[in-house]
């Protein structure tokens, strides 16, 4: 049950239970306690809003960052981990396998913000020993969804 | 001049589906539950590979029967689907949907007068196939009470001395309904026992959704005297690209395969090779779909209900088959004024077989919110009817 629950709110959180439990043949509150459950454990870390911002007014830049780190004795990578995710500018930390370490993802309203906080606050510190900076010009697919219209039910209306 | 048309082919009437189908595409704006195909593009993974035999080259006939390795790939697909083993090599025949294998079958195994038995409601083409292969259609009339399942009483009711074939189309179209293993069992001893042939339609095998879908074949004795017809249309959302298969007894695959020959040659290599795909790992793809179904099914059931709209709890295919008895108004009438007031285009159960007077046919083959939009307009409109009647 968790995880059609989790298969379907992954890509719809705001389904309403009452039909999500008839969807998978139970009732709402066994939906509810499932799901209070899950926040509690952590399975369920949070609700988002998958925004397209290209099509708003306001202006906003992001940048993916390969960063490469010398792991400190007994602390290992959590610890430098941590003092690149507790800026609140950086969206996701992932530690990655391959030619570098982590790879940062971090928003800013102008260019030169995150240039800034790349040379700033990132590469000063200890551990971090090189960073490359890959400005995002598009977003043509972010969660499974795709960015571009729909294209239109083309089906003909009637078929046997 | 002389007349140029056969007079079977004047014996044949048009689809009943046509004539809604035109007073539909009259209607600007309407929204629509009549569809019969999946609402999912074709995965990527196998547009992508038919793509790649276009850029290779692949363009050139492929032996009658079809491709060796997709024979081969469809043989290990039902081994592992519906436990039955086909000797890829002389039972197996790749055809342009499911539809060809019907029509050829037919013509492959009946002399004129030929009896074929075709339970209704049921697809629209297994009547005027029969009757262009020299064939004579005898209609038996499924109910509701039984879940539209095929019994075996009503089966022998109908048997004759000319009786060759028996069509059995499940899981349904239009109805949803399915039959069970016990079901088969009970109808197989009456097959074996005089001595006819089965059609067996399983297009929708992969949408059935209490237990595994059991196939005819896979009964003792039962193999030997089917026509197995599946395809790609409705399991791996590939309509539009025409293709599917027939399994059966190399003498009678042989001779499908002669009649395959003359008249298309063989499927287009395009699309076996993208089907090739499909077989090989499309079988997540098919559990994604059958699941997103599969809810949506139990919504539009828990829909009905709410609504006081009698239907019985369809297992297979995507649709659903509610009475209008109540209303007191004929199939055609009430998707008419459905169409009309509420601009929302059901299909008739008329249009596949008399039987289906009294009953819609519901495609769910929609997202959510798609039917979330029609089932308020479907509400509204039976709330008025039935404030008129009272």
């Amino acid at each position: 049950m968790r995880e059609k629950i989790l298969t379907y709110m992954e890509r719809n959180s705001r389904v309403d239970l009452k039909d999500l439990a008839v969807m998978l043949g139970t009732d709402e509150v066994t939906i509810a306690n499932e799901i209070a459950d899950m926040e509690k454990e952590g399975v369920i870390c949070g609700y988002h809003t998958l925004i397209d911002w290209d099509k708003t007014s306001s202006e906003k830049v992001t940048a993916l960052i390969e960063v490469k780190v010398t792991p400190q004795r007994g602390l290992g990578f959590d610890k430098i981990a941590e003092r690149i995710y507790n800026y609140p500018e950086v969206d996701c930390v992932y530690l990655i396998s391959g030619g570098f370490d982590f790879m940062v993802m971090i928003e800013g309203k102008t260019m030169r913000g995150v240039a800034q906080f790349v040379s700033e606050k990132l590469s000063t510190q200890d551990s971090v020993l090189s960073t490359a900076t890959h400005f995002i010009l598009k977003k043509y697919k972010d969660h499974g969804s795709i960015m571009v219209p729909a294209a239109k039910d083309e089906r003909i209306l009637v078929t046997p | 001049m002389r007349d140029p048309l056969s007079s079977t082919i004047r014996e044949i009437k048009p689809s009943g589906i046509r004539k809604f189908f035109d007073l539909v595409s009259e209607m600007e704006d309407a929204i629509s539950l009549g569809v019969g195909e999946p609402d999912f593009d074709t995965p990527w993974h196998i547009r992508d590979e038919g793509i790649y035999s276009l850029e290779r080259g692949r363009t050139f006939y492929t032996s009658n029967a079809g491709l060796k390795e997709l024979k081969e790939e469809i043989a290990n697909y039902l081994a592992r689907r519906i436990h039955v083993s086909y000797d890829y090599r002389t039972e197996v025949l790749v055809t342009v949907g499911g539809s060809e294998g019907i029509d050829i079958a037919m013509r492959a195994m009946l002399d004129p007068g030929d009896e074929v038995l075709i339970p209704q409601p049921s697809y629209v083409s297994y009547e005027p196939c029969t009757v262009l292969a020299g064939g004579k259609p005898v209609i038996i009339e499924l109910k509701a009470e039984n879940e539209f399942r095929l019994t075996p009483e009503e089966l022998l009711e109908k048997i004759t001395d000319r009786t060759k074939l028996l069509v059995l189309p499940f899981p349904n179209n239009p109805t949803g309904a399915i039959m069970e293993r016990e079901d088969l069992e009970a109808i197989a001893k009456v097959i074996i026992e005089k001595d006819i042939f089965v059609l067996s339609d399983e297009i929708y095998s992969e949408l059935s959704y209490k237990g595994e879908h059991v196939s005819i074949t896979s009964i003792p004795g039962m193999q030997e005297r089917t026509i197995l017809i599946n395809g790609f249309s409705k399991a791996y959302a590939m309509t539009g690209w025409r293709l599917g298969y027939a399994c059966g007894p190399s003498e009678i695959i042989s001779q499908m395969t002669k009649i395959h020959q003359f008249a298309i040659m063989c499927a287009p290599p395009t699309r076996q090779y993208a089907a090739v795909e499909a077989l090989r790992t499309g079988d997540e793809d098919v559990a994604m779909l059958r699941e997103a179904y599969d809810q949506r099914r139990r919504y539009l059931v828990h829909a009905f209900k709410e609504m006081g709209l009698e239907c019985f709890e369809p297992y297979g295919a995507f649709y659903i088959f509610p009475c209008i008895k109540e209303f007191g108004m004929t199939s055609e009438e009430f998707a008419a004024r459905f169409l009309q007031e509420e601009k929302v285009a059901v299909v008739p159960g008329t249009a596949f077989g008399d039987c289906g007077e009294g009953f819609l046919r519901i495609s769910y083959a929609y997202s959510l919110d798609n039917l979330k939009v029609a089932l308020g307009r479907l509400e509204d409109f039976i709330g008025r009817l039935r404030t008129e009647k009272a």
